[in-house]
C-alpha cells in the first residue's frame, strides 16, 4: 500500500504544481462532471430509446436511429432548423450593432453618463420572465401601448394583436430577446472600450484623425476580441434562448416562433416522449458545435489575413 | 479638448441616449402604467368609427385617468399570499447559487491564472464548452438525476442546475481578474517560507476583491434572471418558488388580474434593482480593470 501511494507522489516540481492545479480544479471539474457531462452522455443514450414517463427510471427500449430518422425526416424539422438559425443570426446581429452603439454613446464624455449607465441595466438584472410580461402586455392588440400608439399614428387601423400572426409574432419575440440581450453586450463593449489605452486617440487626434476615424481604426481593432467573443457567447445563448419565446407564444401562432430548443422542451417535457426530445436535444449540440467551429475557423482565418489580433488562443 | 462635442454632437448624443434608453425602459414604464390602472379601466377600449384613425385625446385617454391609484399594490397581497415568499424565493435562490458557485469558481480559476500544468488548456476549452449545452437542453436527465437523489421539489433543485451552469463563465471572468495580480507578491511570500494556500488566501484574495465583486454580481444576475426554466420543470411545490415562476401562474388563471400581476411583478424585483443601480459603479470599475479580453 505504502508503495502505491509513494508511485503516485510528486516527484519534480512540475508534478507539484500540476497535482496542486488539478486539486484545485477538482470541485468544479466534479460539478461539471456530474451535472453537464453524465446528462450529457445520458442524453445521448436515451436518443437512441423510446423512453417516455413509464420508462424513465427503467431501461427503455433500444430503438437505434429511428428517432434521427423520425426527426430529420420530418416535416417541419428543415423550417424549424432554418428558423432557428434566422432567429440566432438576425438577433445577435442587432444585439452587437445595438450593443456597440450604446457603448460608444456611454463612453462618450457627457454629463451625466453615470445615471444612463444605471438606467440601461434593467432589462438586464430583472428576471428575464418579468421583463417578458412587460412586453406581453405591450403586445396586447386591444390594450396594449404599442398597438394603440400604431393606431394613432396610422400604421394599423384598428387594434393589432402583435403576437396574434405568424411575421409579427417572430419579429416581437426577437425585438424581446434583443431588449434583454443589449444590456449586458452594452456594458461588455463599454468596458473593453474603457480599456484601450488613451494615447492611441491622442497620437491619432494629433495627426487630425476624425472622430468616425479614431472609432473605425483604433476603437473597432481594439475591442475586436471582446466583440468576437461576445458574439459567439450570444449567439449560443440565444440559440438555446427558451424563456422568451415560451412565455410570449409558447412557440406558436401554428408554431411560427418554435425554435429548436421549444420544440425540445415541447417534446420532452409537454408530451413526455423523453427519447425524442433527446434526439433533438442531441442535434441542437451537434448545429452548435458546428456552427461555433466554423465560426472560429473563419474568424481565425479573417484575423490572419486582415490582422485583427483577436481569436487565437 | 479631444472630448470636447460641438452642439450639434451633443445634441445628437444626447437624443440617441435618450431613444436608447426609452427602449430599455418602455416596458417597466408601461407596467407600472398598468399596475395604477383599475381592472375595468385596463380592459376598456375608446369607441372609434370603423375606418377613423385614434385621436390623441383618446391614445392619451387609454394610459391616463383619474381613476389610477395603488390599490392594485393593496389588493395583490391578498391575491397572491404567498408573493412575500415567492420574492425571498428569488433573492434566497441566487445568493445560494452565487455563494456556492464562488466556492468552485475561486480555486479554478486560480489554478488557471497562476500555473501552468498538463491538460490545461484542454480542460479550460472544456469548461468554455459547458457553455453551449443550456439547461433547456439537458432538462430530460437531469430531471433523473433530481428524481434519483430525491431532490425534486426542493431548493436543491433550483441550486444545483444553477450553479452547474455559472462556474464556467465564473471561472472565465475571475482568471482576467486573477492574471492581472503581480505574480512577484506571491513568490515574495514563497521565499518567506508561506504556503500555496496561505499565499491564496492572505494575498491574493484580498487583491481579488474587486474582481471577486465583478464575479459575484454576474453569478448573481445570471442566477436572478434565470430561475424560470428550472423552477417551472423542477419544483411544484409553491413554497419553494421564485417570484417568476410563482407570478407566472396569475397567467393561468381564468381571468388575469393583469394590473395585480404587474404591481406584483415590479415590487417583486424592486429590493434587487435597487441594491444594482447602487453597485453598477463598482460593476462598470471593476469590469474595465478585468478588460475582459478573451
Amino acid at each position: 500500500m505504502n508503495q502505491f501511494i509513494q508511485m503516485f507522489k510528486p516527484k519534480t516540481k512540475t508534478q507539484t504544481t500540476t497535482l496542486f492545479a488539478w486539486a484545485l480544479i477538482a470541485p468544479a471539474a466534479l460539478c461539471m462532471f456530474l451535472v453537464v457531462l453524465w446528462p450529457l452522455y445520458e442524453t445521448f443514450r436515451l436518443s437512441f430509446t423510446n423512453s417516455n414517463l413509464g420508462t424513465l427510471m427503467e431501461g427503455a427500449d433500444f430503438v437505434g436511429w429511428e428517432n434521427y430518422e423520425k426527426v430529420i425526416g420530418g416535416r417541419k424539422f428543415p423550417a424549424i432548423v432554418t428558423r432557428t438559425f434566422y432567429w440566432m443570426f438576425l438577433s445577435v446581429g442587432l444585439k452587437v450593432i445595438l450593443g456597440l452603439i450604446g457603448a460608444t454613446l456611454l463612453a462618450s464624455n457627457i454629463r451625466a453618463r453615470g445615471i444612463f449607465r444605471a438606467l440601461i441595466m434593467p432589462p438586464w438584472i430583472v428576471p428575464i420572465a418579468i421583463g417578458c410580461f412587460g412586453w406581453l402586455w405591450l403586445y396586447n392588440g386591444h390594450f396594449g401601448l404599442l398597438s394603440s400608439f400604431a393606431e394613432m399614428v396610422g400604421i394599423t387601423n384598428g387594434p393589432f394583436s402583435f403576437l396574434a400572426y405568424k411575421q409579427s409574432a417572430f419579429y416581437s419575440a426577437v425585438v424581446t430577446d434583443v431588449w434583454i440581450g443589449t444590456p449586458m453586450v452594452s456594458l461588455f463593449f463599454l468596458a473593453a472600450i474603457q480599456g484601450v489605452p488613451k494615447d492611441l486617440y491622442e497620437a491619432a487626434y494629433v495627426d487630425g484623425a476624425s472622430r468616425w476615424y479614431r472609432f473605425r481604426r483604433i476603437t473597432m481593432p481594439q475591442i475586436m476580441p471582446t466583440v468576437i467573443s461576445m458574439a459567439l457567447l450570444s449567439a449560443i445563448w440565444t440559440f438555446n434562448s427558451f424563456e422568451i419565446i415560451w412565455i410570449l407564444t409558447e412557440g406558436g401562432p401554428r408554431g411560427a416562433t418554435t425554435t429548436l430548443i421549444i420544440d425540445t422542451f415541447k417534446t420532452a417535457i409537454f408530451s413526455y416522449k423523453f427519447g425524442a426530445g433527446a434526439t433533438r436535444a442531441v442535434l441542437v449540440c451537434l448545429l452548435l458545435g458546428i456552427f461555433s467551429l466554423i465560426y472560429l475557423t473563419v474568424l481565425g482565418w479573417l484575423g490572419k489575413k486582415y490582422g485583427y489580433a483577436g481569436v487565437q488562443k | 479638448m479631444m472630448d470636447k462635442y460641438s452642439l450639434l454632437h451633443k445634441i445628437g448624443i444626447y437624443t440617441s441616449i435618450a431613444l436608447f434608453i426609452t427602449f430599455m425602459l418602455l416596458p417597466f414604464v408601461e407596467m407600472f402604467i398598468a399596475s395604477l390602472r383599475p381592472l375595468t379601466h385596463l380592459f376598456s377600449r375608446p369607441d372609434i368609427p370603423l375606418g377613423e384613425t385614434m385621436s390623441f385625446v383618446d391614445f392619451m385617454s387609454r394610459f391616463w385617468s383619474d381613476k389610477m391609484s395603488f390599490q392594485a399594490y393593496r389588493d395583490m397581497w391578498v391575491t397572491v399570499p404567498q408573493l412575500p415568499r415567492y420574492i425571498f424565493n428569488s433573492v434566497f435562490l441566487a445568493s445560494a447559487v452565487t455563494a456556492i458557485s464562488l466556492c468552485f469558481v475561486v480555486p479554478a480559476a486560480y489554478a488557471y491564472a497562476r500555473f501552468n500544468f498538463k491538460g490545461k488548456s484542454v480542460s479550460l476549452t472544456l469548461f468554455l464548452a459547458v457553455n453551449m449545452f443550456s439547461g433547456a437542453v439537458l432538462l430530460i436527465p437531469l430531471y433523473k438525476l433530481l428524481r434519483m437523489y430525491g431532490l425534486l421539489n426542493t431548493y436543491w433543485s433550483m441550486i444545483i442546475p444553477g450553479v452547474a451552469f455559472l462556474i464556467p463563465q465564473g471561472i472565465w471572468l475571475l482568471k482576467t481578474f486573477l492574471e492581472k495580480i503581480p505574480y512577484e507578491l506571491e513568490e515574495a511570500a514563497f521565499v518567506d517560507g508561506a504556503s500555496r494556500l496561505y499565499t491564496l488566501r492572505r494575498i491574493i484574495l484580498p487583491l481579488a476583491v474587486p474582481g471577486l465583486i465583478v464575479v459575484g454580481i454576474a453569478i448573481f444576475i445570471g442566477a436572478y434572471a434565470q430561475q424560470f426554466l428550472f423552477a417551472i420543470t423542477f419544483n411544484q411545490n409553491r413554497d419553494y418558488m421564485p417570484l417568476p415562476a410563482g407570478i407566472f401562474e396569475f397567467i393561468g388563471y381564468q381571468d388575469v388580474l393583469w394590473n395585480e400581476m404587474m404591481a406584483a411583478s415590479l415590487v417583486g424585483v424592486l429590493p434587487v434593482l435597487l441594491i444594482f443601480l447602487f453597485m453598477q459603479k463598482h460593476l462598470i470599475a471593476g469590469l474595465t480593470s478585468g478588460a475582459v479580453k478573451e
